[in-house]
């Protein structure tokens, strides 16, 4: 009893998970599936960018070239290879995760925005590399030969199949988050963030965490990435390296609360309904960007701390529940 | 092929001194108040459309809309910093992004509201030049020449005058200047204005020779981060330096290998001026 009582905080974020899972199932319709699958991706890439932006404190703008080129390496594998959509995935985020290693040695010394600026330049390096790679396609990119899908039961049976996966990784996300979080790496990532010097004197070998947390936040996106395109059919050097996605999950980390386990599930879910409401509006559907916009101010500018910060600082004993 | 190379490598420098001044504006404002300013884009794009509208609309000549869109931009500029950046910086990095962003959603929210995304063209021109072998665009040459006037009256504005002392001033040691009595929120959002200003006058000059669209600004924004980077953050002559190495490259490239190369090389370039030598080619700010 009183392990699972310590263990609330995560019990509680993984509920959520787990009700975004089930949602598609009391509902029972395909389109309530496809927007959960696009809230429960949000919620990984979310959490996953936490890892480093929330626990570390740098500050990430080009995450998406994880999910871009994790998924271009896996879908190479399933199209031209004949892989299985296990094993791709698997690559695609061991990809992304070398990827993360070999940057993150050199780019991680850079701090605050000259940090952010590489990475949007790596993010807008590896797109143009991409587009001249004929290796994958070029410009024009890959797209699946749908007897691919009779492996998994028919192109149905393979939607329904990448949710449920989609769901597994999103669980484990969450859930490395939280361990990550409560551990001693944790400990000395969220010291980094406070003050980088001083977490060096204090015996944390900053380089080599910085790096790990990096890598951690990458390899993520990378088995997300050959997921969705996956089940895409289809990968394109564009909708694989947006950089506004990029942004978006930093928007959306920041609605929920940087730092927190719980903040990004809560920023993405509710990031993404605002989207969905607002492209659906008659009168906003036009500016929804703008609105999306001017939310994000007036939380960067009043409510830094996202929901899940400002209810752990107003109410303190919450703190203990919302981790 | 030598010829062509020639006229390549000059058309390049020609475009580089325009793609200095947009960065120009991005590294005045870093250098001041230590703010990327994620709005930059947007403002270039809206630079764009200000000469666009005012010569398809009244005939005005783009020149001449060139100051209305400069105008137009420090007006922006100033309201931008009242709003999203003024309460943000102090605070960490992420917020003044995470704030010059919003606002960089917001404007292209409505700008794709009301202008949609085809491309518009600026029907004007200056016939060409020619100079010996290479022909030269008029449009651009005089682009050429506006962005080297801005530059020098840029100059002129920070070391000659009483507001460009205060500026310098802040950016040196803003505690220190409000010590001896400058009024360091209205200095800040001067150069925030004097920024975007800037980057409209690089959008009203590009859009006198190429099509745009709302969202054209974005690539310029990029482009200015590389330069930004090249020539040393908040270095405003080095801005400069850095946009005629980013034209020459552009010039220089395509005679090489294919023109889709040029970006791959551009961001390559970028991130090992980052990693080596931070402070860019010319040194940052002092």
């Amino acid at each position: 009893m009183k392990t699972l009582r310590s263990h609330i905080g995560l019990l509680l974020a993984l509920g959520s998970v787990l009700a975004l899972a089930v949602w598609p199932l009391i509902t029972g319709k395909a389109i309530t599936r496809e927007e959960a699958f696009t809230i429960l991706r949000a919620v990984a890439l979310a959490s996953s960018l936490n890892i480093l932006l929330g626990y570390t404190g740098y500050v990430s703008f080009g995450h998406i070239v994880f999910f871009g080129l994790g998924g271009y390496v896996g879908f190479f594998l399933i199209s031209q290879q004949g892989w299985s959509i296990w094993t791709a995935m698997a690559v695609g985020g061991l990809a992304s995760g070398v990827l993360a290693f070999l940057l993150g040695k050199a780019i991680l010394r850079l701090r605050g925005a000259y940090f952010a600026l590489a990475t949007i330049g790596v993010n807008e390096a590896v797109r143009a590399f991409i587009n001249n790679f004929d290796l994958f396609g070029g410009p024009v990119g890959m797209t699946l030969n749908f007897q691919v899908y009779q492996d998994y039961g028919g192109p149905a049976r393979a939607l329904q199949m990448s949710f449920y996966v989609m769901a597994g990784i999103t669980f484990l996300v969450v859930a490395v988050s939280y361990l990550v979080k409560t551990s001693k790496f944790g400990l000395g990532l969220l010291a980094i963030r406070e003050d980088e010097d001083a977490a060096e004197v204090a015996g944390v070998v900053a380089p080599s965490a910085k790096t790990w947390a990096y890598v951690l936040s990458a390899v993520f996106p990378g088995i997300i990435g050959t997921l969705f395109f996956f089940k895409n059919g289809n990968v394109e050097p564009g909708p694989a390296f947006p950089l506004h996605l990029s942004i978006e999950m930093i928007v959306m980390l920041m609605l929920g609360g940087q730092g927190t386990v719980l903040g990004p599930i809560f920023g993405a879910a509710a990031y993404q309904r605002l989207r969905g409401e607002l492209l659906t509006s008659a009168v906003f559907k036009n500016i929804q960007l703008s609105v999306a916009g001017a939310v994000l101010l007036v939380i960067v500018l009043f409510v830094p701390a996202g929901l899940i910060g400002w209810l752990r600082g107003r109410y303190p004993r919450l703190r203990r529940v919302l981790q | 092929m030598g010829n062509l190379l020639v006229a390549s490598i000059i058309d390049g420098l020609l475009l580089g001194f325009v793609y200095g001044i947009a960065a120009m504006g991005l590294t005045l404002i870093w250098g001041v108040m230590d703010v990327i300013n994620l709005s930059h884009g947007p403002i270039i794009a809206l630079g764009m459309f200000a000469v666009y509208l005012l010569f398809s609309s009244f005939g005005l000549n783009p020149y001449l809309g060139l100051l209305v869109a400069a105008a137009l931009g420090l007006l922006l500029g100033v309201i931008i910093y009242w709003i999203a950046v003024h309460r943000v910086i102090d605070a960490p990095h992420l917020s003044s992004l995470l704030a010059t962003f919003a606002v960089n959603m917001i404007i292209i929210g409505i700008g794709t509201a009301i202008f949609g995304t085809a491309p518009r063209n600026v029907e004007f021109s200056l016939g060409s030049v020619a100079l010996g072998p290479v022909t030269l665009l008029g449009t651009r040459v005089v682009a050429a020449f506006l962005a080297i006037a801005a530059t020098l009256a840029l100059y002129a504005f920070l070391y000659r005058t009483r507001a460009g002392k205060y500026i310098r001033a802040v950016a040196n040691n803003r505690a220190a200047a409000e010590l001896v009595g400058i009024p360091s929120s209205r200095i800040l959002a001067l150069s925030f204005g004097l920024g975007t200003m800037l980057a409209a006058l690089s959008g009203a000059l590009i859009a006198s020779f190429f099509p745009f669209t709302i969202l054209a600004g974005g690539r310029y924004e990029l482009k200015s981060f590389v330069i930004g980077v090249l020539g040393g953050l908040g270095n405003p002559v080095g801005a400069l330096f850095g946009g005629l190495i980013l034209g020459l490259l552009e010039g220089v490239i395509p005679a090489f290998m294919e023109t889709t190369w040029v970006p791959v090389v551009e961001f390559v370039l970028f991130v090992l001026i980052l990693l080596v030598r931070p402070s860019g080619l010319l040194g940052a700010k002092e």
